[in-house]
């Protein structure tokens, strides 16, 4: 894994003359210099709009598109690219559900559920359609290590229930939740399930088909691609039977004075012309990442996880959140110490070259659950090592000492 | 590890106020109550003054948040207590050029609030620091 962090030029800077250590991929991962020169080459050589010309370029442009779409069939494995619908990102992926699915199939009484591990990007959607419809947002509720079970899934999905909601892996708690078994049991109700795998999609391999999800989205930031790119899958059924939430170009079948008709799947859902440079990163990082592979970074990951928690506990008044397994959870760890907000700490770790989150990480309602207004964050990926979190744990030490000692 | 660069941030009168802050609580009976949060990272101040023929007679807050957050929370109502309500939009303004990193006007004695001066090379932590000013000038605004 050393030699992968030097596909990265990112990572090799000083930050307030320390050499950088970069704990904050779960906000946004860094990008190897093939996803770089993949946007640049786009740019440079092929840049052109996609879908319309006749010439030359527009169908290169085109190609690389399409072809990034049928890289990302693969990647998830979904049936056929119809189901693949690019988007600026899992914000407007779970939006998109929320607005062309749900207001057309939910209705006054009906339930909503999501749980209250859920990113704000996959709660505020369901509960202003909630709001609007009428309906009831149920939560799913957590275990006091931060997971769900199967019998509150059983027990809290009933036949009113229209939608479930659930991330995938949670990016504060780090918990895997069982999708599959989730699935199944909304399904049994006529209920569909929407996954957010935001936090999954980069770290650990995923079949739609297998986990039989109804839509699920993710972002081409956090996996080594662009920003401003993401990914709605959807089931072609549910896809042909949802109308365009956005109009323009690109979309459009025939237009008349009075009445239009949409382009086929997926190009209904992408009006106006699309971040194609984007989209081409994406497909150069999910070569990347194939090319690694996703059970390797998976294994990676967790063997980070395992040693970072082994170290943290040593520390005095460290709390760390979430499921204590590592092998079920995903590669971050959100935690707290005592007498130290945690802005003071990423301030001290900063001031020491290394980047983590501080804050509510976009979960208030999960804040109100762990009973604090705000927790520290560190989060992995394919190119950090043991060092860092050597680092990491040098510099919690030392925070500590300095609030708790020094003043 | 070196703490000299964190040293200008945290001087040790910010600790003595964040540890010991001035003011803690809640005013009773009839005084302007101002809550605001900073969504970014979960800081929140409930503040409220009281105010009398134009003065800030008194002031208290409450509320979550770091040590840079709470500590220029407790330095603001100890300076404002006592002020016209033009001085202290002036201090408030006064703050901000302070964190800007901007000359500003020594018409007033700011006492601790000088040791926030470190703050404006943090640029990530300017926003903890201004919470509690642009809670108080919006309070004193609307009665103004």
């Amino acid at each position: 894994m050393n030699e992968i962090r030097k596909l990265f030029p990112v990572l090799n800077q000083e930050v307030n003359g320390h050499p950088l250590v970069y704990l904050d991929s779960a906000a946004t991962s860094q990008k190897p210099i093939q996803v770089l020169e993949a946007v640049k080459n786009y740019y440079e050589l092929d840049n052109s709009n996609v879908h319309r010309g006749v010439h030359t370029l527009g169908n290169r442009a085109t190609d690389s598109y399409e072809g990034a779409r049928e890289k990302i069939r693969k990647f998830i494995n979904a049936t056929s690219t119809e189901e693949i619908i690019y988007t600026r990102g899992t914000t407007t992926s779970l939006n998109t559900v929320a607005a062309a699915y749900g207001r057309m199939n939910v209705e006054e009484g009906d339930e909503i559920i999501i749980s209250y591990m859920e990113h704000h990007s996959n709660l505020i959607p369901w509960q202003q359609l909630a709001k609007e419809k009428g309906a009831v947002l149920k939560y799913f509720d957590l275990e006091p290590d931060g997971t769900i079970t199967l019998d509150t899934i059983r027990n809290t999905i009933t036949e009113k229930t229209k939608i479930v909601a659930i991330t995938m892996a949670s990016n504060v708690l780090g918990t895997i939740n069982p999708i599959k078994e989730i699935a199944e049991m909304a399904h049994a109700v006529g209920a569909v399930i929407v996954v957010d795998a935001a936090q999954a999609a980069p770290h650990m391999p995923i079949d739609v088909q297998d986990l039989d999800c109804d839509f699920l989205g993710f972002s081409g930031h956090k996996m080594c691609g662009p920003t401003g790119i993401g990914v709605l899958y959807g089931k072609k059924a549910l896809l042909e039977n949802m109308e365009p939430i956005e109009f323009g170009g690109e979309m459009i079948d025939f237009v008349g004075l009075y009445d239009s008709t949409w382009k086929e799947l997926p190009w209904k859902f992408e009006g106006g012309t699309p971040n194609i440079a984007g989209a081409i990163g994406l497909g150069a990082a999910i070569d990347f990442l194939n090319e690694i592979g996703l059970e390797k970074i998976a294994e990676h990951e967790h063997s980070l996880v395992e040693y970072a928690i082994s170290e943290m506990d040593k520390i005095d008044g460290l709390t760390i959140y979430g499921p204590r397994d590592p092998q079920k959870r995903c590669g971050l760890i959100t935690f707290n110490i005592d007498g130290v907000h945690p802005h003071d700490l990423a301030t001290v770790l900063d001031m020491n070259g290394i980047a983590v989150r501080a804050g509510h990480h976009c979960a208030q309602p999960l804040m109100k659950w762990l009973q604090c207004t705000a927790t520290a964050r560190a989060s992995f990926y394919m190119y950090n090592t043991k060092e860092d979190i050597d680092r990491l744990v040098e510099g919690l030490r030392s925070a500590k000492e300095y609030f708790n000692d020094v003043f | 590890m070196s703490f000299n660069n964190l040293d200008q941030l945290y001087r040790s009168v910010i600790m003595d106020h964040y540890k010991k802050p001035r003011n803690k609580g809640s005013l009773e009976g009839d005084s302007v109550t101002i809550d605001m949060n900073n969504p970014t990272c979960g800081d929140r101040i409930h503040l409220t003054l009281k105010i009398n023929d134009g003065i800030v007679e008194d002031a208290k807050f409450d509320g979550e948040g770091c040590s840079i957050s709470m500590s220029s929370a407790s330095m603001m109502t100890e300076v404002i207590k006592g002020k016209k309500l033009n001085e202290a939009l002036e201090l408030a303004d006064i703050f901000s050029k302070m964190m800007l990193g901007e000359d500003y006007s020594d018409k007033y004695d700011l006492g601790d609030v000088e040791a926030l001066q470190g703050v404006s090379k943090f640029p990530a932590r300017i926003k903890c620091a201004t919470l509690a000013w642009k809670a108080m000038e919006k309070g004193v605004s609307d009665q103004n």
